[in-house]
């Protein structure tokens, strides 16, 4: 059973997107995709100041199964990465929503993340 | 599309959260809770493997060890009631047919255990082979079931639930025994690089045997490990896998694995001509194992590059090593380039590969 909170945003390829209200957000992967990956090995991210097209890979996680690339599901420019994935990616296994964050982004259009999905809509994506 | 193939212990990994997989055509679990936490379980305390797909073949008769002894590269000769000998077999090319692991019981009397992915290809070529020997063939896959449990607290577990003495059991011997009332040959041996042992032991009692190495390995911190675990414990003890490190197109020799092909055993043997011939040669290729410093794992198949950034080989396996917290792996690469500077290229980063003499991890099997 996967767990998918209620006051995300979501893409169809398992991002999740935590809008702060200032014009930033939080971007990760959900706890349905860390748990299809298995134990997460290494996480690939962009550097601060890179900026993104929705849609664009911005990165790469890696576990022992496989290579999956990242989706950023909304556009703008990176303004911080954790850096806690460097040295303890499993984090993303334990936290997804948390602790294993990914980026934060300046977000071009405000807007943009309520394209995405809602829960409800995920939970039935996943299914 | 026709159904996987169950061990008896099926629904005891599902019911213990296990995630199935198809290995071999086989159902069996990758992992329970994490492939790196299991393995790092293994090495600090133990792991309790179901590997009862592998197949167990009796080969008996007083043309036994005469068969044997040109079925396989190692010396069976060497055998003496209560040992276990490691080989391969191979093709009249040198490739290898399977590695495997060969009992002797009592004199006209062997045990094989041979890989899964292999029973079919391995009966009938057995079978073949024994054309002209005074030996009877009995496959008997179906009648055993096979549990490892493998770690430093892997004796004191197994000690707890037996009446034998295991501290007669040295490495690469074998005795029968009981466990928690069920029939076992206790083999002190395993594929991890620890201590442990491998119990063979009736299908229909490997849900009792599990479930008493379960409740007695608990206080211990022993844990159920899957596959996913067992291959990067593998690796890092330097074992090959067969379809990885040897195959019908890589020899023992090309395998690093010379100490198993006894050319001077006084008997010719399926192969011999080509592996003296490649000893006499060198061999075109060989098997390196390699660590990066680096966290990205490196692929099978990943091409290897030379000095000069020409492709002199490809991965052959390839893992996170937990205990060493970087990739490790193994390659075919080319005999003329491995003393060279070889290097992977992974998503547009050039990664060089340190050359390892295997094990990676200093390996504490049994010391009696």
């Amino acid at each position: 059973m996967s767990t998918v909170p209620a006051d995300l945003r979501y893409a169809k390829s398992h991002e999740w997107v935590k809008s702060a209200g200032d014009g930033t957000a939080t971007i990760g992967i959900t706890d349905y995709a860390q748990n299809s990956l298995g134990d997460i090995t290494y996480v690939q991210l962009p550097k601060v100041g890179a900026s993104l097209a929705a849609g664009q890979v911005f990165g790469v996680v890696e576990s022992v199964k496989a290579a999956s690339d990242l989706y950023a599901p909304v556009a703008g420019e990176v303004i911080a990465i954790n850096p806690v994935l460097d040295s303890a990616p499993e984090t993303v296994n334990s936290a997804p929503y948390d602790g294993g964050w990914m980026l934060k982004l300046k977000i071009v259009d405000a807007a943009s993340a309520n394209a995405l999905l809602d829960a409800a809509a995920y939970e039935k994506a996943i299914a | 599309m026709s159904e996987l193939k169950r061990t008896p212990l099926r629904d005891f990994h599902a019911a213990h959260g296990a995630r199935l997989v198809d290995f071999a055509g086989w159902e069996m679990p990758v992992q329970y809770r994490s492939i790196l936490e299991e393995h790092k379980a293994v090495r600090r305390t133990a792991g309790l493997f179901d590997v009862s797909h592998m197949g167990e073949v009796e080969v008996k008769g007083p043309g036994a060890l005469g068969f044997l002894n040109h079925l396989v590269t190692n010396d069976v000769a060497k055998l003496f009631p209560g040992r276990v000998l490691y080989s391969p077999m191979c093709y009249p090319n040198g490739g290898v047919v399977d590695d495997l692991l060969v009992y002797m019981r009592a004199p006209e009397d062997y045990f094989l255990c041979i890989n899964a992915g292999n029973i079919d290809k391995d009966v009938a070529w057995i079978n073949e082979q024994a054309k002209g020997f005074e030996v009877t063939i009995t496959h008997r896959s179906d009648d055993y079931a096979l549990l490892a449990v493998q770690g430093p607290a892997a004796c004191a577990i197994v000690q707890s639930l037996t009446g034998a003495k295991l501290d007669r059991i040295g490495y690469y011997h074998f005795a029968e025994g009981t466990l928690a009332g069920v029939q076992c040959m206790i083999s002190r041996t395993g594929y991890t690089g620890e201590d442990g042992f491998e119990l063979y032991h009736p299908a229909g009692d490997a849900q009792v045997l599990a479930e008493a190495l379960l409740a007695a390995g608990v206080p211990f911190g022993l844990e159920l490990t899957g596959l996913g675990a067992r291959d990067s414990l593998r690796l890092e003890a330097g074992y090959p896998l067969y379809g990885h490190e040897i195959t019908a197109d890589i020899s023992p020799l090309t395998a690093g694995l010379g100490w198993t092909v006894k050319l001077d055993k006084g008997v010719d043997f399926v192969g011999r001509d080509a592996l003296v011939a490649e000893k006499n040669n060198g061999a075109p290729n060989k098997v390196i194992f390699f660590k990066t410093g680096d966290r990205r794992i490196v692929r099978a198949e990943t091409p290897v590059l030379g000095a000069d950034g020409v492709a002199v080989g490809k991965v052959l396996s390839g893992t996170l090593s937990p205990v060493l917290n970087e990739a490790i792996g193994s390659a075919l690469v080319t005999t003329a380039s491995s003393t060279g500077a070889l290097s992977v290229d992974i998503r547009g980063t050039l990664i060089n590969l340190q050359l390892v003499k295997p094990p990676f991890v200093q390996l504490k099997k049994s010391s009696t």
